[in-house]
């Protein structure tokens, strides 16, 4: 008998449908994973398997747990099954846990809620599970507090509250997906030897096709609420029968190729730049001390060139980032584009300034709700002396957003109007709309579903043959910059550690820290 | 923590010294002599200055600054102008009524303000979420004379339950105190109650939306358990934030329920010697309420830092 059994599982919020017969099973020691883009309804699966649906959510079908239907259990039921027979990862370590309470305190209170042993016994179990997931008592003992703790290591902690009381069932809602990728491939580690030790049956929910590809041993395709296509692992990348998952697929590693770039003639030149932050002052009269968070970086971006940065997170790169706008001063070396400083007395040189552009990572963040897109497209332009207006500037509008494969209509509808991919095409229209020499792409489609993903990279390989385009590609994402990048910088604590063409450093790295990264980094089974 | 509270001290001694300074000169910048004042507007000059001489107006500035701090840290606060009495015996016997008074109404706000705010927020948008908001909407909008007023109307004239007003004295025992007192405290809190209430509730509403909570409840919590164990600590930092300032304002705010219950207060006090120019009662009145309000403060720093981990370890 399987362990969890979902059998025709409809689900409706407020009489919209969000699931729609959805059927598959878990069984114990079998790691499952439910894969699909944003909208599938996979995050809403594990949800209703725990119980934690919103209020208003109506189910039809059943999820059977061991037999027992679950959705015929009452909340008190469900209360005393959740965190004994099912445990939950969240994908969010950094705020998963209450910051006002030890870690101890966290992982206990699953042992002490559910009254499954006395108080001293629970405190050693919890020990024992923190030591179990990697975090010994020398260097994490309970009384720890989680702002204490790193993004991994919380995701430990939460980790060791799921399994505390050793649930047959784990579902993991995106774990790793907030972490860097060496960092995620020892939770992806974790995980998996945990369920080979309890014997449990992992439910886990990824967009990531890469990341489950070598762990699960099934897979579940999911598309706006139904059930695509499952199959065991291996058998499912070998004959994708349905459309929908050779398009997943296809799109999770998309290739694209760059036009060639011009002869090298350099346009932004960074000279030993270094950016230090203040600490903050432990000693009234004593000098706060600095965080060097760019130690001396020293690179060339040539004219026509893609170049690609990567490096884990706070290894500097964003502060860099802002630097090379101008946001922020250097506190040593210099920056050029095109042999003019960035900042030249106490400010960013409006004349540079103008020259650079940037997308940003969140197309829902990065944009002003009010105003209309023809505002939002145009406000590079507050950056020249004459900005354009009337025809001109309609014709500007026009122009860049049927560039990024918009409609000139676009120009009047408000942002909430576009979806996520579309957002992003706005963002790059914006940054395009006073034809910059240099654009800074600061995981500019990190935040996109694969599908999207692979569009805007098209539309970037479109843009670089029609604009020539010289760009900065910041991620952490090494299959994506790969693809669109000529050479690469890789960045470690704030020093670039090894810098080449790109398919050269991706094949043979040679620093240590790059092999590490590619090493961890996921990959998709070669087919064949 | 030890480092955190040291910290806080400090900067709670400077606050005193700067208000201390602001203070003293602001009042005698201000225009109008105490002296001449005092012996209207037919005196003669010489008479004034004797006046002037007696009172140690003819001291230079920085001295009679000087004396004034000295004095105080002794628990001495001069001489009143016009009553020509110790001014610490003055506000002794008004902080006796005031200081009472303001924590009994903190007292009351707090006992009902932190349940109806916890229910609100357990009942979010049900009906006993709305009837709570609704009372507590109403306790904002009443004016607390009126309210007073009220309370005397119902339970002093019709039900003679308390007294209409004055205060019967510590002397005749402390419920005798707290009765005459009780009226006056609960004019003060219902107000102060429901902008609480309202507090606790939407800082409950923007814990139980946090990412932990979920956590919580994936370990086996119910919604009750989850709010008690997890949210209530999260949401004190606002709910104690608006604690103080309304100690402060209880403490040096109550002038109007003063009047309407005739209670001998810091508030009456300060009225009355802002209008006789009795400029060093003024002076020690406000010195003691920012005191009393710097204290406050660094009271509520440290039940943050109680609260949060955090702020512990960050200064």
């Amino acid at each position: 008998m399987s362990l969890l059994d979902i059998q025709n599982l409809s689900l409706q919020i407020g009489g919209l449908p969000i699931l729609k017969d959805v059927s598959f099973s878990v069984a114990p020691g079998e790691i499952v994973a439910v894969t699909g883009e944003s909208g599938s309804g996979k995050s809403m699966t594990a949800l209703g398997v725990i119980g934690l649906l919103p209020d208003r959510a109506e189910t039809q079908g059943k999820i059977l747990l061991e037999g027992q239907d679950l959705l015929a259990r009452n909340e008190a039921q469900m209360c005393s099954l959740r965190g004994r027979e099912i445990g939950m990862v969240f994908q969010e370590p950094m705020t998963a846990l209450n910051p006002v309470k030890t870690i101890g305190d966290q992982v206990m209170e699953t042992i002490l809620i559910h009254k499954a042993m006395p108080k001293d016994q629970a405190r050693a179990r919890a020990r024992e599970m923190l030591d179990r997931v990697g975090l010994p008592e020398d260097r994490f003992p309970l009384s720890r507090f989680p702002h204490e703790l790193s993004g991994g290591q919380r995701q430990r902690v939460v980790i060791a509250m799921a399994i505390a009381l050793r649930p047959k069932l784990l579902i993991a809602d995106e774990p790793t997906t907030a972490l860097d990728v060496t960092t995620q491939a020892q939770i992806l580690d974790l995980l998996q030897s945990l369920v080979a030790d309890f014997g449990m049956g992992l439910l886990m929910i990824t967009h990531d096709l890469a990341v489950v590809s070598d762990m699960a041993d099934r897979i579940v395709v999911m598309r706006h609420g139904e059930l695509v296509e499952q199959g065991p692992t291996r058998e499912l990348f070998r004959n994708m029968t349905h459309p929908y998952t050779k398009m997943l697929f296809e799109a999770s590693g998309h290739q694209v190729t760059l036009p060639e770039p011009p002869a090298p003639e350099p346009l932004l030149q960074v000279k030993g730049a270094v950016r230090d932050y203040r600490l903050p002052r432990k000693h009234l009269f004593r000098d706060p001390g600095y965080h060097r968070a760019v130690k001396g970086v020293s690179f060339t971006l040539n004219r026509g060139e893609r170049l690609g940065l990567v490096g884990e997170s706070g290894c500097g790169k964003s502060t860099l980032t802002r630097a090379l706008l101008g946001l922020e001063p250097l506190q040593g070396g210099e920056i050029l584009l095109d042999g003019k400083p960035v900042w030249s007395g106490h400010k960013p040189d409006p004349d540079v300034r103008r020259r650079m552009q940037v997308v940003f990572q969140d197309p829902f963040g990065s944009f002003n709700p009010r105003h209309r897109v023809d505002r939002l497209v145009t406000e590079p332009f507050h950056l020249l002396d004459t900005p354009p207006t009337g025809a001109t500037r309609d014709r500007a509008i026009a122009e860049a957003l049927e560039a990024v494969g918009l409609k000139a209509t676009d120009a009047k509808k408000y942002i909430h109007e576009f979806s996520g991919g579309q957002r992003q095409r706005i963002a790059i229209a914006r940054a395009l709309i006073i034809r910059p020499e240099l654009i800074l792409f600061d995981e500019a489609v990190s935040a996109l579903d694969v599908s999207v993903r692979a569009q805007i990279l098209d539309l970037l390989v479109e843009l670089c043959a029609a604009y020539q385009l010289s760009y900065l590609f910041i991620s952490h994402d090494l299959s994506v910059v790969r693809t669109v990048t000529d050479r690469v910088l890789v960045m470690q604590s704030g020093e670039i550690v090894e810098e080449g063409e790109t398919e050269q450093v991706f094949t043979s790295p040679r620093h240590p820290y790059t092999q590490t990264l590619i090493a961890a980094a996921p990959t998709l089974p070669a087919l064949g | 923590m030890l480092r955190y509270s040291l910290k806080r001290l400090i900067s709670l001694i400077l606050s005193l010294a700067v208000a201390s300074l602001v203070i003293f000169f602001v009042i005698e910048i201000a225009p109008g002599d105490p002296a001449s004042f005092m012996l209207g507007i037919n005196a003669q000059p010489d008479t004034i200055e004797a006046l002037r001489s007696e009172l140690g107006l003819d001291v230079p500035k920085i001295e009679r600054y000087l004396d004034w701090v000295g004095g105080m840290l002794h628990g001495d606060f001069g001489t009143s102008y016009t009553y020509r009495t110790p001014v610490t015996k003055m506000v002794t016997d008004r902080l006796w009524v005031s200081l009472p008074l303001a924590l009994y109404a903190l007292a009351l706000s707090t006992l009902i303000a932190f349940p109806a705010g916890i229910y609100a927020a357990a009942r979010r948008g049900k009906p006993g979420d709305m009837a709570v908001m609704g009372a507590t909407q109403l306790g904002v909008a009443i004016p607390n004379f009126w309210f007073a007023m009220m309370l005397v109307l119902i339970f002093a004239i019709n039900l003679r339950w308390f007294g209409a007003g004055g205060f019967a004295g510590w002397n005749k025992g402390f419920w005798t105190g707290i009765h005459s007192l009780t009226l006056p405290a609960i004019a003060l809190a219902l107000p102060q109650a429901a902008i609480l209430a309202r507090v606790m509730r939407s800082a409950l509403l923007d814990i139980l939306g946090e990412d932990f909570m979920r956590t919580a409840r994936a370990k086996g919590l119910s919604r009750r358990q989850a709010l008690w164990r997890h949210a209530l600590r999260n949401a004190m930092i606002p709910v104690l934030t608006i604690i103080g300032l309304q100690f402060s304002f209880l403490l040096a705010g109550a002038i109007i329920i003063e009047q309407v219950f005739y209670l001998p207060g810091l508030g009456r006090l300060v009225f009355q010697a802002i209008t006789a120019r009795d400029l060093i009662v003024v002076e020690s009145v406000v010195m003691l309420l920012v005191f009393a309000v710097i204290t406050v403060n660094f009271l509520v720093d440290l039940a943050y830092a109680a609260v949060d981990p955090r702020l512990r370890q960050r200064t």
